[in-house]
């Protein structure tokens, strides 16, 4: 089976068999922006806190598709594409800021908060000569708008008028599990953007990925911040699409030798901190789940490790390149032990986090390594063949539940 | 031209040393020798321009303890996965911009080139060192060094210290 824009074949109805070309495929790449950005999914954009007042707006992507974020005059937060109607030139230019209007700098058009057309400049032309056709509808012209809805301080986009309400759109479960992160108004510690040389989905794999967490990064296993032989499991939303894992503390694995049984690299039975205060975390939400890691399908990650709480915006830049946009984030009634904590526990995190760093590269090394197999097919069989959740992190079903969304959005 | 104070101006030199060979540990990969460059308790931070205007505390690597710049050494050394890369800092002359008691404030330049293992070469960061130094046992060392680069976006990934 071969979607309309591909050459390229899909083996068949298993999800545990991804083929290359997904990642490499530039046709295919342009109906991923089509059909899932575009499509019927929620993508994350900003958090309600960045669109504070009526005024304040951010620019940002859903897909590739330059938008504005603004709070209008009667506190809705509205959303479209920054595209001036007339020839097509971005509208705002500024990562954020605040606005009563909005004009486009190549030839003045101005829309209000909404982006709704409002003004052409010399519309009626000069001195009775040029201006517009009087047939012209400003009505009828404008950037595309989109729809947004907000959840826990969160603020999603959708282009289609059918993407459900967004409780629906992500189930119960993951819905509990976003609001037990986001339970207060949240305080911005920090932004970065990680530019990664990967296919989008090879990111949003690796986030689902529970099986290479503690085998990639040594930090976690050295640490025991999480190992797949400590409590913990994944949720995978009915769909596929949206997914949570987590670990709780179990005292026995402090003896496990699992790993050491199998000569995993990941294991340093030595390893100390000469600042032990890293690692002083605090169990905030009382359940003792020590690390939580979420994705909504197609672009959004939460995240809680120990004590270091970050969203992550995944944004395509062609088939073999994306923006992680990271913001970090506390709540505005931390207590300045709190504070602190978590502004030493953003070492975990980030570009130069001691358990992300290796998300950084290891999609380029697919993309690399992968570079001219594009029938070839990766295998995604650990935990079976289902897309279920499931009580232990020795598992893909999540990554299958993410091609199970995938396809379903294709058509494939 | 701002009036100079010649205490000020008779520690430059001493500020460009220091920064050579700050420069000289890290792009020669002696990492151990990094933490030495600081006192006990300290604060080396790495943030962009960006969230520094705009108040935001957290770094992409944040230490307030000599033991956490060790412990960042030794992650590198033993636990992170990264592709061998080197970097070369360039770091320009000090503008010594004010002594409060023992601390000494300065404002340096710095570019950095990374090199990649097959011989790409990249512009990495390039950015302004906030630092507060003080002297202990006969040497300049940073109690402050606050890394804010030009750009908040990063290629890849940040594994050596800028």
């Amino acid at each position: 089976m071969s979607s309309a824009e591909s050459p390229h074949a899909w083996p068949g109805d298993t999800l545990t068999r991804v083929p290359y070309w997904v990642y490499q495929d530039d046709a295919n790449y342009r109906a991923e922006l089509r059909r899932i950005f575009e499509g019927p999914v929620w993508s994350y954009v900003c958090l309600e806190s960045d669109v504070e007042r009526p005024g304040d707006f951010r620019t940002t992507f859903v897909g590739e598709m330059p938008v504005i974020v603004v709070r209008a005059e009667d506190g809705t937060i509205c959303a479209f594409e920054n595209r001036c109607a007339h020839r097509g030139a971005l509208i705002a230019l500024d990562d954020r800021g605040k606005a009563r209007s909005f004009q486009c700098i190549y030839h003045a058009w101005t829309y209000d908060l909404r982006g709704n057309l409002t003004g052409i400049a010399f519309e009626k032309g000069s001195n009775g000569r040029g201006g517009m056709p009087a047939s012209f509808c400003k009505e009828e012209h404008g950037p595309r708008k989109l729809r947004t809805t907000t959840l826990h301080g969160l603020v999603f986009a959708s282009l289609s008028p059918e993407a459900p309400p967004i409780a629906e759109y992500l189930g119960q479960e993951i819905l509990g599990r976003i609001e037990r992160v986001l339970h207060r108004p949240v305080r911005v510690l920090g932004r970065f953007v990680q530019v990664l040389p990967n296919n989008w989905k090879l990111y949003v794999e690796n986030v689902k990925d529970t099986y290479h967490a503690s085998l990639l990064h040594a930090f976690f296993g050295t640490f025991r911040i999480t190992r797949l032989t400590q409590g913990g499991g994944i949720i995978v939303s009915p769909d596929g699409g949206h997914h949570a894992s987590y670990t709780i503390d179990r005292a026995d694995d402090r003896v496990s030798t699992a790993y050491r049984d199998q000569g995993i690299r990941s294991e340093h039975q030595n390893y100390r901190l000469a600042d032990p205060s890293l690692l002083d975390s605090v169990d905030e939400y009382g359940d003792g789940i020590k690390l939580q890691i979420l994705t909504v399908f197609p672009n959004f990650v939460l995240q809680q490790i120990e004590n270091c709480l970050a969203v992550r915006q995944v944004l395509p830049k062609g088939p073999d390149s994306m923006e992680l946009h990271w913001t970090y984030f506390g709540f505005t009634d931390d207590t300045p032990e709190m504070h602190r904590r978590r502004l030493k526990q953003l070492n975990l995190v980030g570009p130069a986090g001691y358990v992300s760093m290796e998300d950084g590269c290891v999609g380029g090394f697919v993309q690399r390594g992968a570079a001219t197999a594009s029938d070839e097919l990766s295998v995604v069989n650990m935990g079976g063949e289902g897309t279920e959740s499931q009580d232990t992190r020795a598992t893909e079903a999540s990554v299958r539940g993410f091609w199970k969304a995938y396809r379903r959005y294709m058509g494939v | 031209m701002a009036e100079t104070d010649p205490l000020l101006t008779s520690l430059q030199p001493l500020v460009s040393q220091l920064n050579a060979d700050y420069a000289r540990a890290i792009d020669d990969d002696r990492l151990e020798d990094w933490p030495d460059f600081f006192v006990e308790q300290c604060l080396y931070s790495i943030t962009s321009i960006d969230n520094h205007r705009q108040g935001y505390p957290g770094g992409l690597m944040w230490a307030d303890s000599k033991g956490m710049l060790q412990d960042r050494v030794a992650a590198l050394r033993d636990a992170n996965i990264y592709e061998r890369q080197t970097y070369r800092h360039l770091i320009g002359l000090p503008a010594l911009v004010g002594t409060e008691g023992e601390i000494t404030r300065a404002e340096t330049p710095f570019l950095v080139v990374r090199i990649m293992r097959d011989g790409t070469m990249d512009i990495f960061a390039t950015g302004r060192y906030l630092d507060a130094l003080v002297e202990t046992g006969g040497a300049l060392r940073f109690r402050e060094r606050i890394v804010v680069c030009d750009s908040s976006r990063f290629d890849t990934l940040l594994a050596i210290p800028l």
